[in-house]
């Protein structure tokens, strides 16, 4: 038991190091960084605001992770968002009930999975370009949905999901922690994640060898377009509007950095997703650090892109090999055949 | 070459007369750039309005945010022998031959809402807004209603780089310069966005003491504002009254802020660029008189004293 604990915090140690030098070095510059009160029976801190900010992207990269696990990308995610977000607002508007709305949401998301993943997994059309179809496309329907307008509602029940609290948590924070443990369990109480680890490492080996790719490949845009789908009904409570040009705009590309920042490589094969949550709340405390910090604008960007080469630099095996002896033994001594590469 | 030359001279008759007509005859070709906001969908819809109430038959062409679009429906105006072009420029650069073109024919071409780089005698006049003095009337309007007593100004600045960013920046802190009770304590880009809007305001609220060291926030545009006043209240402050809030454009959705109280001013960034460039045109084509190179349109300020409600009804129709 004890070492499964320890290959696994072995695992995130990379992502755990970088996020605690970033929220020590956030502290250092704000000292109210760590505060943390109760207001209005919720928790409210700049720690929450990362959690509750970066919900999207840490949504997006749980089925972003499955999708590169398999060796495939998703770049539609962002436009899925603003489907879903624009989807949402219209039901609603229109006098539908809150989980009618949800449910057609869901579906709708659903569905772009199931787009995604039969040009992925039947026509055979690379990843990249099959979801970039969706990803130029996507961002029209929206617009069509909502008229080019940001369409606002008023809806309690769907404002609550953008910013009510449970357990004097955020909602988005209380719907991406459950859904992340959901995936998480399914994936790795079953022979899924492995399947999934298998098909991203060799697909035609695994199809010889009795795995039915095609479902399971279009079962990992399904996930990627259901967390893209509640990501965009997130983004659209929290805003208790859908910005139909706006929503979700390249978030694709920060799901898939916070995929890569917590260690899954993009050639597919080994995954976890506990590391791309990581991942992603790292991006959003280098955000929230940025936005406190009082920099000007200009220095933004910049400031994000050194972090995060820092941070790649870190996780790189010849960086590692270098300094074996500071990292720790299981992942030194016993590299797999890709990190060997 | 009989019939040839009768056909010409046909057209050239046809020319004449239109020539003399009246603005009841006028046929002007609109190349929009798209419709990439719900500001520019509202000039679309006041551009047809105008057409309309003048009786002028508009040949509306979308460009889709691409320069070879407008170029093209430019061209195909020409041919059609228009009366008057309207550009709505997505870019600045690469006019020059196609606006020699309309010169070439003596078709007026009058620019909306954005300039070009090419030289002056190629368009009639440009019909554009201040975006300078936008900031500066919302700068005025904080220095007015402060009177004196000391403020401290949160900023949402509008995409960094972009010229309604850096120009209404600039037009607000002149407005506050050599007044020491006002002082800008963070500024930040918003992306001019709901969602970064909500987001960066919680992030000075958290940096200024709960926000009880802020005292108004000057936003580049209303919907990063209306993301802002979400974040004011969430932080359990009064948005409106705890903190003046007061941003640029005047969509809709700010004027139902203002009526709940939540926002305090708007300064207006007209969809109407249309009217003044066909009144400009019917001028020119009665008289000969040509206009202004810029015509400027108004940056009104709304305030909550200008029964926002009944603003918001009539903005809330025109496609925003």
């Amino acid at each position: 038991m004890t070492s499964t604990v320890r290959t696994y915090l072995g695992r995130l140690l990379p992502q755990l190091i970088a996020l605690t030098i970033i929220i020590a070095a956030i502290s250092i510059i704000f000292p109210g960084f760590l505060n943390l009160q109760i207001q209005n029976g919720r928790l409210y801190g700049s720690l929450v605001d990362i959690l509750n900010r970066g919900a999207p992207v840490v949504l997006l990269a749980i089925g972003m992770t499955v999708v590169i696990a398999t060796k495939g990308i998703d770049l539609s995610v962002g436009a899925v968002m603003a489907i879903c977000g624009a989807v949402s607002a219209s039901l609603i508007t229109s006098g539908h009930s809150l989980a009618e709305t949800l449910l057609i949401t869901l579906a709708v998301g659903i569905l772009c999975g199931i787009w995604n993943g039969i040009l992925v997994a039947v026509l055979d059309i690379q990843p990249i370009i099959a979801t970039l179809v969706l990803m130029v496309a996507g961002r029209g329907i929206a617009q069509l949905i909502t008229e080019g307008a940001i369409l606002t509602f008023n809806d309690p029940g769907l404002i609550f999901i953008g910013s009510g609290s449970f357990a004097g948590l955020p909602m988005p924070v209380v719907i991406w922690l459950v859904f992340g443990v959901l995936v998480a369990l399914v994936v790795r109480q079953t022979a899924l994640g492995m399947l999934v680890e298998a098909v991203g490492v060799n697909r035609e080996a695994s199809t010889l060898s009795g795995v039915f790719t095609p479902v399971l490949l279009i079962a990992a845009y399904v996930l990627s377009g259901l967390c893209a789908a509640i990501a965009g009904v997130i983004a659209a409570a929290d805003i208790k509007g859908a910005d139909a040009n706006n929503a979700g705009l390249w978030l694709e590309l920060d799901a898939i950095l916070a995929v890569v920042v917590g260690g899954t490589s993009l050639l597919g094969g080994r995954f976890s997703i506990a590391a791309s949550v990581l991942g992603a709340i790292i991006i959003q405390a280098i955000n929230t650090g940025i936005l406190l910090s009082g920099f000007p604008p200009e220095f933004n960007l910049i400031i994000k892109a050194a972090i995060i080469v820092f941070i790649l630099v870190l996780q790189s095996p010849r960086f590692r090999a270098a300094f074996a002896f500071v990292s720790i033994p299981r992942v030194a001594g016993k590299p797999t055949e890709r990190e060997a590469k | 070459m009989k019939f040839v030359k009768a056909l010409a001279s046909a057209t050239i008759l046809a020319a004449c007369t239109f020539g003399t007509a009246s603005a009841a005859d006028l046929v002007v070709g609109f190349s929009q750039i798209g419709s990439e906001s719900g500001w520019r969908a509202a000039e679309t819809t006041l551009t047809k309005q105008q057409a309309e109430q003048r009786g002028i038959d508009l040949k509306f062409a979308d460009a889709q945010q691409k320069q070879e679009n407008q170029i093209k429906a430019i061209r195909s105006f020409i041919a059609q022998g228009v009366n008057a072009i309207l550009l709505a420029p997505v870019v600045a650069t690469g006019w020059d031959e196609v606006l020699q073109e309309a010169k070439d024919a003596e078709i007026p071409v009058i620019l909306l809402d954005r300039t070009v780089d090419a030289p002056k005698e190629l368009y009639l006049t440009a019909v554009t807004s201040d975006l300078v003095h936008e900031g500066n009337v919302a700068g005025k309007w904080l220095v007015d209603t402060v009177a004196g007593k000391p403020c401290n100004v949160v900023e949402l600045q509008g995409t960094t780089g972009s010229s309604p960013a850096i120009d209404r920046k600039k037009g607000f802190e002149a407005a506050l310069a050599g007044k020491d009770n006002l002082k800008i304590v963070r500024s930040q880009t918003g992306d001019f966005t709901r969602t970064k809007g909500k987001e960066v305001m919680e992030s000075f609220l958290k940096a200024e003491d709960g926000g009880k060291n802020i005292c108004a926030l000057y936003a580049h545009n209303d919907d990063m504002a209306v993301g802002a006043i979400q974040a004011i209240k969430e932080a359990g402050l009064k948005p409106g009254k705890d903190i003046l809030v007061v941003s640029i454009d005047a969509v809709p959705d700010i004027f139902q802020a203002m009526a709940a109280g939540e926002a305090n001013a708007t300064v207006e960034l007209t969809p109407n660029m249309a009217g003044p460039a066909f009144d400009a045109l019917a001028t020119y084509l009665k008289d000969g008189k040509e206009p202004e190179k810029w015509i400027q349109t108004e940056s009104k300020l709304y305030t909550q004293a200008d029964d926002p409600m009944k603003v918001y009804e009539e903005k809330k129709g025109l496609g925003y």
